[in-house]
């Protein structure tokens, strides 16, 4: 069996025989690898579409306005619910970590493809990202008053238990946020190739019987890529609302909007 | 040798997580349909809460197979 494992690993991208735009800064290797290349046409496509889109905006919008503003309205009530109407100052970020996330897991999924939130460097770097903007934010609105939200109210001698809680809660949040993501591409698309060395050992054996059983775990690849679709976006999703219940935190404490 | 098929049985163990984790989407889905039974006018309103609380149950499930995958590859 192949291992399955293998499509996660990153390779300097080559040109000829040698690996591109590859530099050192003192005693470290910088190359141009298979998951930069991605991450830059992820981006590149994003960007490309969302501006296109919104190019020549009509009153009555055609199909791709129709998708971009569908995509608008999506993440900006998922931010009023979650963060009330003065958390639309960050709609710019969550909109950004939204996309960038969904066309990732959405690219993953093109047969031959790298899947670039797979990486536990981009996803923890990306749960930083959002950790660091919700101290920032907590600091800058409500002063050293944003450490009561380590304090809940209750009696003091729950105090002692509660608050050494409510920093662990916070300091695991960056860890969980970021190896939901990265564990859920992980494992899916580890499934997958598991199941796609089925077929091809099924495949290859001598037995016509045998041949024939191969089109199960075929169809089965089928089904579970409609799963990975669902997760795909399930996952941008979870992110995406996971940042804004953080910056409801950072904005309002303990007390609703 | 011991040494590697003690990392195969601790992974395989590592795989219990998902016992917990299998509990607990049931007991997301299965709440949630109860719910909306009883209340077909509020389910709407509580989808995404419970697409949450799945995504958030699955997650534990899988913090077992980090573990299975820091064991094999890791170490």
């Amino acid at each position: 069996m192949q291992n399955p494992m293998e499509q996660f690993t990153i390779r300097p991208i080559l040109m000829g025989s040698r690996p591109m735009m590859h530099t050192h800064v003192g005693h470290h290797e910088f190359y141009f690898t298979n998951q930069a290349m991605w991450m830059c046409i992820v981006v590149g496509v994003a960007s490309l579409f969302l501006t296109l889109a919104v190019a020549r905006p009509q009153l009555v919008p055609g199909r791709m306005q129709s998708v971009a503003e569908l995509a608008y309205e999506f993440v900006a009530n998922m931010i009023r619910q979650a963060a009330g109407e003065d958390g639309m100052i960050f709609f710019p970020f969550v909109f950004t970590v939204f996309v960038f996330v969904l066309f990732s897991n959405f690219f993953g999924l093109i047969p031959g493809s790298f899947t670039v939130t797979s990486q536990i460097a981009v996803t923890f770097a990306l749960a930083c990202l959002v950790i660091l903007t919700v101290i920032v934010t907590g600091f800058v609105v409500h002063g050293l008053g944003f450490l009561k939200l380590f304090v809940p109210h209750a009696p003091w001698y729950l105090l002692i238990l509660l608050v050494p809680i409510e920093l662990i809660s916070f300091a695991t949040r960056p860890i969980s946020l970021s190896v939901r993501l990265f564990a859920n591409m992980l494992a899916g698309h580890t499934m997958l190739k598991v199941f796609a060395s089925f077929v091809i050992a099924l495949g290859g054996a001598t037995a016509v019987y045998l041949k024939l059983m191969s089109i199960a775990p075929m169809l089965l690849i089928v089904a579970i890529t409609a799963l990975e679709l669902l997760v795909a976006f399930l996952q941008a999703y979870v992110f995406a609302i996971l940042t804004c219940i953080y910056l409801n935190e950072a904005l309002h404490l303990h007390e609703q909007h | 040798m011991e040494l590697a098929a003690a990392k195969m049985i601790g992974a395989g163990l590592a795989c219990i997580a998902l016992v917990g984790a299998g509990i607990g989407i049931g007991n997301v889905f299965g709440s949630y349909l109860s719910g909306a039974l009883r209340n077909p006018g509020a389910a709407a309103s509580q989808y995404t809460n419970m697409l949450l609380g799945f995504a958030l149950c699955e997650a534990t499930g899988l913090f077992g197979l980090l573990i299975a995958l820091i064991i094999l590859f890791a170490f």
